[in-house]
């Protein structure tokens, strides 16, 4: 029961969109499926959001080492959720008056848009930038030309990492017309158009064969793995 | 760190390029941060910019845009968040404002959570402050987040109302004077996403042009993180594409030296990406010169192995 | 003391230092002014009289003005008001550059339009903290760090799942289930759904406490309903758009000529261009083909098929070192934007936008 009913699903919902795409008749059931599957997305949201906490909370019960941090997670967490679902400091919609909540989170001076903009912004994009240092301390200790393929691999950073910049114009800028495909700029160029996308798309070709196998495999009930253990 | 701990006799007795190997990684660090924070100062001083020379693939982009009629419906879905704005914001900046100087009419959507702030932000900068004749719904409208991903694609390939039932202000779709005519997506000739991963540039080709190729053309500014993975979709899928800050730059100057007035200097806000090519160059010199200091320790240690 | 913490307060101190300096300097650093803005609305008859105007006074009670948070410094009230029965007004706060206000100022020093705003100043100088917190973390680990890191996990977890819930649940889910209600709280334009809408949208319901039950110490199987739902649909749509755009076009666009003739504009063959265009082509056309030879494993990479799957190989190598090339680009300019963050919005030591007139 445990797992029937559940491939069964997985397999009337696959066939459904799968269908959508092929069979006029079907893309109907096609669009109530997605429209669903976005609604149920939105609830993963919420899934998440109680699941951090739910995660926060037995570490904080166990004061397991750094429960410290977990009282700032849970807090900034319950702060921002009261801010949001009752849009404090959010005036109704100047088209809707009438109607409390009409307002949009997202209007300037809000709360919330204080929490995006001083908040998110500088937390989210700093982690990101923190890696351009990470990156530079790895090109240094890893990038070694120990063989062929190593070699081209740091020939090709080379070349995109100068010629999509000026200095690949100061370098080579000179270079006479009828050598103007080996400027930097031009070869960084043409190893992306070229080298690059072969490369690419023999991946995605890869990708793609192994997408539509498992998913067939899925679709036929072949593959279960995804159900976990369990009784059937 | 790795320097940290060494012996200072151990440490003085170590040929050259071990003591160099051993380098702490904080004065990589530190060395990264000046190659980006110097040209800032410096072009913040200035106000100077590199040239740009745009690539075929940013032509294209601007072509794109270029090639359609005063009033052509455009769809613009902000696929990222403020994480990716440093790379991405210039390449919005400047599609959001050759849309507007073309008289299109611009759908905002969003893919990601974040993105209908940003896109929020965008209009505000650009639209609100430099085309203030342009109105919402008729001229433009913000659409919005939706969650759902790929789905949410899916069902604006039959349905867009349904995809999206209202607009960021509270206004059901089907009131909206810009939507009035349109049931589903291939009815935009042109669909334009700016992308920092996923669902984004990759979802939008297999999922709706590849739909809808013949009728749709669809261009797309993306992270250098997911530039090369797009290329293969390039020119047949995707006509245009904008990698990285460079492709923000090259765009951002076909733009400005498009919409350039005789006399008048193009607003600041206008040169952004071009002015973080600065940084650029000088921090792609110092990861260039990082790579070949480490490589010259590899070969000498290597020498001395073999001796 | 550790060696370490001596580091940090002697790095401190003199980052103090360097910021009180550069606060006596000129102009000074780090504030945010905003311009004042007065809205008035006037409410539908309907909600004016009778029974509706409940709303419009929650609207007042629940909903105290988004200027609210921006009152300090200029003397006004921002607070939402009922200004007579029929009309509700509120007070906007746009951020305008300092230049505005140091014209105001100059114009009229007793203006009260635009006004220094604490809140946007205090939220600048947090920005500004939260971005070296992080940034702490290349020295080595710390509590300012972890104290941020807890800040991101937490603040976006609510975030995104306030947007789920008003961006899509709302419009969506209880405008299909509670029409009404959301009429007349949220978005009174709402269309009357549907009956099938309506359907989906119970199962869409039923869906989701199914997956919430996952949050519960007992009865985590019945998740499994909700996930089987997901992984078919994402499954049936993959399968379609995969072979689609990845599989067939992609094998249709390398199917390239070999020998490519390009001609200039008067018409005439241009010799080195179609040398160009065809190497270009062969090469591309022999690498789809050298790498899928090194991805296909049934047989063994030995003689010509060793070759080629060596080949492939080359190619591959060429592929990361461009992504490496790009992902680096693309790090180095978030980078970029932090550090111009820091220096034009907080320190004030750049201009770039002429926003104080430099």
């Amino acid at each position: 029961m445990k797992r029937i009913i559940p491939m069964w699903i997985a397999i009337i919902g696959g066939f459904a969109m799968m269908l959508s795409s092929f069979v006029p008749l079907a893309e109907s059931a096609g669009e109530m499926f997605a429209d669903v599957f976005n609604v149920v997305a939105a609830i993963a949201f919420v899934l998440g959001a109680g699941s951090l906490a739910k995660q926060h909370l037995e570490k904080l019960s166990r004061r397991d080492a750094g429960w410290g941090y977990s009282i700032i997670t849970l807090g900034s967490f319950l702060i921002t959720l009261f801010i949001g679902l009752l849009k404090i400091g959010i005036h109704p919609n100047p088209s809707f008056p009438q109607a409390a909540y009409s307002g949009s989170n997202d209007a300037e001076g809000s709360a919330w848009s204080w929490i995006y903009e001083y908040m998110i912004t500088p937390l989210t994009s700093t982690m990101f930038a923190l890696l351009a240092f990470f990156v530079a301390s790895a090109a240094f200790r890893a990038f070694r030309a120990k063989n062929t393929e190593a070699i081209l691999l740091l020939v090709t950073a080379f070349i995109v990492l100068l010629g999509r910049t000026f200095a690949g114009v100061v370098l080579t800028g000179w270079f006479p017309d009828w050598a103007s495909g080996l400027r930097l700029e031009n070869l960084s160029i043409y190893v992306m158009q070229v080298f690059n996308t072969a490369g690419n798309r023999a991946i995605m070709i890869g990708i793609a064969l192994g997408v539509a196998a498992t998913g067939l495999r899925i679709l036929f009930g072949i593959d279960r793995s995804w159900l976990g253990g369990g009784d059937a | 760190m790795s320097g940290g701990n060494v012996n200072s006799t151990n440490a003085s007795a170590r040929p050259w390029f071990e003591r160099l190997d051993r380098v702490d990684r904080r004065w990589i660090f530190l060395l990264m941060f000046l190659a980006v924070s110097g040209p800032i100062l410096w072009i913040g001083v200035t106000g100077k910019t590199l040239p740009e020379a745009p690539t075929l693939a940013a032509r294209a982009v601007f072509q794109e845009i270029n090639q359609l009629p005063a009033r052509s419906l455009v769809l613009i879905s902000f696929d990222y968040d403020p994480a990716s704005a440093g790379e991405l914001q210039p390449m919005a900046t400047s599609l959001v404002r050759q849309c507007a100087a073309k008289n299109l009419r611009m759908v905002f959507i969003a893919l990601w959570p974040l993105g209908s702030q940003v896109a929020q932000q965008t209009i505000q900068d650009v639209i609100r402050d430099d085309y203030p004749a342009l109105k919402e719904g008729d001229d433009f409208v913000n659409m919005g987040y939706q969650a759902g991903n790929e789905a949410v694609m899916k069902l604006l390939l039959t349905d867009f109302a349904k995809a999206f039932p209202k607009d960021s202000r509270g206004e059901a779709t089907s009131n909206i004077p810009i939507l009035k005519d349109v049931k589903m997506v291939s009815q935009f000739p042109l669909l334009i996403s700016v992308s920092a991963g996923y669902p984004g540039s990759k979802e939008w080709v297999q999922y709706v042009i590849s739909a809808y190729n013949e009728k749709m053309n669809f261009v797309t500014g993306c992270t250098g993180v997911s530039a090369p993975q797009l290329y293969p979709y390039f020119p047949q899928q995707i006509a245009g594409l904008l990698g990285a800050i460079k492709g923000a730059a090259e765009y951002e100057s076909m733009v400005n030296e498009s919409l350039a007035v005789d006399g008048v200097a193009t607003a600041p806000k206008y040169l952004q990406a071009q002015r973080r090519m600065g940084p650029q160059l000088v921090a792609h010199l110092l990861m260039v010169g990082l790579i070949i200091v480490g490589n010259v320790i590899f070969f000498a240690r290597k020498r001395r192995g073999a001796a | 003391m550790t060696r370490q913490a001596k580091t940090w307060l002697i790095i401190g101190a003199v980052f103090v230092a360097l910021i009180v300096v550069r606060g006596m300097i000129g102009q000074g650093l780090g504030r945010v002014y905003v311009k004042r803005t007065d809205v008035t609305v006037t409410l539908p008859d309907a909600a004016a009289a009778g029974a509706p105007s409940a709303s419009a006074n929650e609207s007042i009670n629940v909903s105290p003005s988004a200027a609210s948070t921006q009152v300090t410094g200029a003397p006004s009230s921002g607070t939402t008001s009922a200004t007579s029965a029929s009309t509700i007004s509120w007070q906007e706060w746009k951020q305008v550059p300092p230049l505005e206000f140091i014209a105001a100022q100059k114009a009229n020093p007793a203006q009260t339009e635009i006004a220094l705003s604490w809140p946007r100043t205090i939220g600048l100088w947090l920005a500004a903290f939260f971005t070296l917190a992080i940034f702490s973390f290349l020295y080595a680990d710390n509590p300012f760090y972890k104290i941020a890191e807890s800040l991101v996990v937490g603040v976006s977890a609510a975030y995104w799942g306030v947007i789920g819930f008003w961006d899509t649940l709302v419009p969506k889910m209880f405008g299909a289930l509670t029409p009404g209600l959301v009429k007349s709280l949220v978005q009174p334009s709402l269309v009357a759904p549907e009956r099938l809408q309506q359907i989906s949208m119970v199962f869409a319901l039923i869906l989701g406490v199914m997956m919430l039950w996952r949050l519960l110490p007992r009865g985590g199987w019945i998740s499994a309903w909700p996930l089987a739902f997901i992984v078919g649909v994402t499954a049936g749509l993959k399968i379609v758009s995969h072979v689609e755009s990845d599989l067939m076009a992609q094998a249709a666009a390398t199917m390239k000529p070999l020998v490519v003739s390009v001609t200039d504009a008067s018409g005439a063959t241009n010799m080195w261009d179609s040398w160009w265009a065809s190497v270009a082509n062969v090469l591309l056309v022999t690498g789809v083909i050298c790498c899928l030879t090194y991805f296909f494993f049934s047989v063994e990479h030995k003689g010509v098929v060793g070759g080629a799957a060596r080949v492939g190989i080359w190619y591959l190598m060429i592929t990361f070192g461009a992504s490496f090339g790009f992902t680096v680009m693309g790090r180095i300019a978030l980078l970029a934007a932090r550090v111009e963050f820091l220096f034009d919005d907080w320190l004030w030591l750049i201009d770039p936008n002429h926003f104080r007139g430099l």
